[in-house]
């Protein structure tokens, strides 16, 4: 299906293959283990080998989360803004390559393959444009009884982890990780594990859209391997367990508690609604300043 | 160095109107608990205040299943008129100030100056405040029209007893929930007269019920399938044992936990109103605060100085009868948080800092820890990493504004944090920088019915306070 894996009928010039990779850091490794797992169609063709990451290709990537936090989130809103909508354009000009992806993963009609790869598309840029808003819209000046002034501002929570939805590959995996990056805060994501390739394409455009590497760090795997790592780890600050089952949760949140991880589980996962705002909220804190007013 | 003497101005304890028992508040009616009759004490001299009914868990099953029967038709009422309930209650508080805040005192150790000062009029206004939300929460921006959540569970702990209870009712009322409030063991005497206060405010049975009781009873509330929501205020420990329980539940929660504040203080500072405020930071309410001010970071160049400013303004401190209205440091509210401040005070000498206390005498009865101050502490020392709960400072230095902040968030706490300098911009970026929920500039320890407060990290997450402190409450 994919133009990757067959000759271009036009040509019969034998197409170049894709390595699908993990991104960390900004780069693009295999697994530190060497180990890869195949991945299929939703007719069942072999589509690829993706990485199979390792506990240790996790904490690399946490480790890059960690890096790139302070940048990112001390960047002005209005350059993570830019830099969301430049994903936003960067997608826009691949429509069609994602569509075969998207295609390919989820089944469906190439016309519903595209309708979902234009709502992803429109979901980057509903999201860049919060990037300068959200701080007015959930914070602001608290009228205190005394001579001080003192205002609230939300602030990222720091390095989040995040399952991706295992059904939707691309918008569902759009939808979790623009609004986290929105706000400010790095992101190491575990794309959904039988439909990784749509997540592994869409690392190649962060990477070529100015954004910072370490920002979004990216793993294809066993999702029932690495999630307990992502959920138990010390510098993690904040879980998503979109996708995750509901009654596989109960594990990761107990270890979630190590830390004091801020645990979202999400009410709706239709993810052609109105996303609102509560995934903004979701991964902030809200610190409130206060100085005395004198002269 | 005495420059004043003082003669002894007590407030009577005839005020708190004390009784001999007090029993627990399940829908609407008060009633001895299942559990043992436990002696509450005066931790300033040890001697039994009143005997406390302590709820046993059939007590639990009770409440909340009363809390369950008044959830609905409390939603229902007009957010109007939950407003005028809590508007009763606030005033209630206020015309009953006086007696409360010496009964805090006495259950607590704490200074009548700030029972009578701060907590009892916060804990008013802190009603008066969500109050007046009632009838606004479509404004509040979690939607056109926020339902509550239903049952909350609500826990405790002893430093501000009157003032956490006010902080967990007030806004889980006005967002029309029904809640079961279980106050610390140690200290259940003003919840319990709230409880009262609230029966004469005539507020449907059921909508507040309040259980003194132990760790078991918490328990047994976190536990409960009967509850929506749990909201804790205590320890980081508690905290994770509460957030695994509720692992795989539907229940919501919110928690304030433990804290290890940095204070900075730069060379540019107004010393002597960076001293008050260091002061307050670690000895208002004798330490035992989640956000004190409890490790001094002192820009190097001015170290020494301000040491010695510190310590002749502690020297002044007058420590004792917590009834005293001259007294600025109070009792220690427990025999096993005096324990716990000893033994690691006692770290920080073995670890090689150097410990400093003014010279004062202390009651022979009674709970009792003299200001104490650490110097040439190092970051890996038990005294800089691990929340003491008392009036103990440790104090360290840096050098650049970058040196402290990487000093000031190396802790996986986060839940304060204080910059002293006559300098805006540099204000403004370590406020920026800090990690923590609450940045005191030039000021320290305020707290405001208006004003989020809540952690980073391990101090916990949701806010109480404000606007932000409805979303806790709302089922958005």
């Amino acid at each position: 299906m994919t133009t990757d894996r067959t000759t271009d009928r036009t040509t019969d010039r034998l197409a170049v293959r894709k390595t699908y990779k993990l991104y960390v850091g900004g780069a693009f490794p295999r697994s530190e283990s060497g180990r890869s797992y195949p991945v299929s169609s939703s007719k069942d063709e072999l589509l690829a080998h993706a990485a199979q990451a390792s506990r240790k290709d996790l904490r690399d990537a946490v480790t890059a989360a960690r890096k790139a936090f302070p940048g990112w989130a001390a960047a002005t809103a209005y350059n993570r803004g830019q830099v969301l909508y430049r994903v936003a354009e960067m997608l826009e000009g691949r429509r069609e390559q994602f569509a075969a992806e998207v295609s390919a993963a989820e089944g469906g009609s190439a016309k519903s393959a595209l309708t979902l790869v234009d709502e992803a598309i429109d979901r980057w840029v509903y999201y860049a444009g919060w990037a300068d808003k959200y701080a007015q819209v959930a914070g602001g000046t608290n009228p205190v009884a005394g001579p001080y002034f003192n205002f609230s501002l939300p602030e990222p929570t720091g390095v989040v982890g995040i399952v991706a939805p295992q059904d939707s590959s691309l918008l569902g995996l759009v939808s979790v990780l623009a609004p986290a990056l929105t706000t400010g805060n790095t992101v190491v994501v575990l794309a959904a594990e039988t439909r990784p390739l749509p997540a592994v394409s869409l690392t190649e455009v962060l990477a070529t859209s100015d954004l910072p590497g370490g920002v979004l760090n990216l793993l294809t795997g066993r999702v029932a391997e690495l999630a307990p790592w992502l959920a138990s780890h010390r510098d993690v600050n904040a879980i998503d367990l979109t996708g995750i089952d509901a009654p596989d949760r109960a594990p990761l949140q107990i270890a979630a508690a190590d830390n004091v991880k801020r645990v979202f589980v999400p009410r709706s996962t239709n993810w052609s609604d109105d996303p609102g705002i509560t995934r903004l909220d979701a991964f902030v804190e809200t610190k409130t300043v206060w100085h005395p007013i004198g002269v | 160095m005495a420059i004043f003497d003082y003669a002894p101005a007590p407030e009577s304890r005839d005020i708190a109107r004390l009784r001999p028992s007090y029993q627990i508040f399940v829908d609407g009616a008060f009633r001895d608990g299942s559990g043992e009759a436990v002696k509450t004490i005066n931790p300033a001299d040890e001697a039994p205040l009143a005997e406390v009914a302590e709820a046993g868990p059939s007590d639990v099953d009770d409440a909340i299943k009363a809390a369950r029967r008044a959830a609905d038709p409390w939603a229902a009422l007009p957010g109007k008129d939950r407003g005028k309930y809590l508007f009763r209650i606030a005033r209630a508080i206020q015309e009953r100030g006086r007696e409360l805040a010496v009964l805090e005192s006495l259950d607590n150790g704490k200074p009548i100056r700030e029972s009578r000062d701060v907590d009892i009029p916060t804990a008013a206004a802190h009603f008066f405040y969500y109050a007046g939300w009632a009838d606004k929460l479509g404004y509040a921006g979690f939607g056109p029209s926020p339902r509550p959540i239903g049952v909350a569970g609500q826990i405790i702990p002893w430093n501000f007893p009157l003032l956490m209870a006010a902080w967990k009712i007030a806004p889980a009322l006005a967002c029309g929930n029904t809640v079961v409030l279980k106050p610390a063991e140690t200290t259940p005497l003003t919840a319990l007269v709230l409880a009262e206060i609230i029966a004469e405010a005539d507020l449907p049975r059921g909508v507040v019920n309040v259980l003194a009781g132990g760790p078991a009873i918490g328990q047994a509330l976190v536990e409960h399938d009967g509850v929506d929501k749990i909201a804790f205020t205590g320890s980081t420990d508690v905290g994770k044992t509460i957030q695994r329980t509720l692992a795989g539940t539907s229940k919501r929660l919110s928690l304030e936990l433990g804290g290890k504040a940095a204070n900075i203080v730069f060379d540019d500072a107004p010393l002597d109103q960076a001293v008050e405020g260091i002061v307050n930071g670690i000895f208002f309410n004798q330490g035992q605060v989640c956000c004190a001010g409890s490790r001094l970071l002192v820009q190097e160049s001015i170290a020494d100085e301000l040491i010695d400013a510190l310590k002749r303004r502690l020297s002044t401190l007058r420590v004792g009868d917590p009834l005293d209205k001259n007294t600025d440091v109070g009792a220690i509210n427990s025999a096993a948080q005096l324990a716990r401040i000893r033994e690691l005070s006692d770290s920080g000498e073995a670890e090689g800092a150097t410990r400093w206390s003014p010279p004062c005498e202390l009651p022979d009865r009674g709970y009792w820890f003299a200001p104490t101050v650490f110097t040439g502490v190092s970051q890996a020392n038990r005294i800089a990493r691990e929340e003491i709960f008392g009036p103990v400072l440790s104090v360290l230095t840096f050098r650049t504004p970058d040196e402290a902040i990487e000093k000031a968030n190396n802790t996986p706490y986060g839940l304060s944090a204080g910059v002293w300098t006559e300098k805006g911009s540099r204000i403004l970026s370590m406020a920026n920088r800090l990690r923590a929920g609450v940045v005191w500039a030039n000021t320290f320890n305020r707290f405001d019915p208006a004003s989020p407060f809540g952690g980073y990290k391990e101090s916990g997450f949701g806010r109480e306070g404000g606007r932000h402190g409805l979303e806790a409450y709302l089922d958005h």
